[in-house]
């Protein structure tokens, strides 16, 4: 099964990298809040979070259920949805590890920037599979503002 | 009793796309039990192979964890809400 691309404003790459720079040596998160219709999504706006795994922030990421329930809120003021979550990965391919997929839920787009010695590299998007058995990768279409 | 169970937006599309459904119960456990009686789909999605409640689902009655309550035990009563909330978690090695 194929997914359709996912829409990302230039801008909310450049800020998702940053983030990743920020964190290194450890993982960065936050939501992805935009739009998502019939065969199409978008990310316009994004929602930094702090990384809550203070044991093993080098290699895990946690959102508690307060931010996700502040990352709601904040796509509803904005008129806007949340569509899924961003990470990064530190000297780590950008891809889905076993641990990811165990934790994933699905519909969300899971972004992932690889993060090597301090330098944004790949950046992927996910989509978990209905039967939470693997993940279709879903294509970044880059945008400019509209 | 009739009890409003709040879905999450990933997991509408197996509960019939809805924001909330209704159900008769008693307990959290009974009103969930309900809820996947009704869609049997959202059961992967909520419990892990033992038939616990994966540790990145949680559930809340009006606005209290359940787990600081009775936990599925906790008793629910007309017009309450019972919210089910995501908690994200990954990363990059297994």
């Amino acid at each position: 099964m194929s997914v359709p691309p996912l829409k990302v404003r230039e801008e909310m790459v450049r800020r998702i990298h940053a983030h990743g720079v920020e964190t290194y040596p450890h993982e960065c998160c936050g939501a992805l809040l935009g739009h998502d219709g019939e065969g199409s999504r978008e990310v316009i706006d994004l929602l930094p979070l702090a990384n809550r795994r203070d044991d093993s922030p080098r290699n895990r990421f946690e959102v508690t259920p307060d931010d996700v329930r502040l990352a709601e809120k904040t796509a509803r003021e904005k008129k806007l949805e949340l569509i899924g979550w961003y990470h990064s990965h530190p000297d780590a391919p950008a891809r889905p590890s076993e641990y990811d997929r165990d934790h994933a839920w699905p519909w969300y787009s899971y972004i992932i920037v690889s993060v090597q010695k301090g330098e944004p590299r790949d950046t992927t998007s996910w989509r978990l599979h209905d039967d939470r058995a693997a993940y279709d990768a879903e294509e970044i279409e880059t945008v400019g503002h509209s | 009793m009739a009890v409003k169970v709040i879905i999450p937006t990933p997991l509408r599309a197996y509960a019939g796309k809805q924001e909330s459904v209704e159900v008769q119960a008693a307990t959290v456990g009974e009103a969930l039990a309900a809820l996947t009686g009704k869609f049997a789909e959202l059961k992967k999605h909520l419990y892990a192979d033992d038939g616990r409640l994966r540790s990145f689902v949680n559930v809340y009655v009006n606005d209290e964890d359940i787990r600081y309550l009775q936990k599925d035990q906790t008793a629910v009563k007309a017009g309450d809400t019972i919210s089910i909330v995501p908690s994200i978690a990954g990363g990059a090695r297994d």
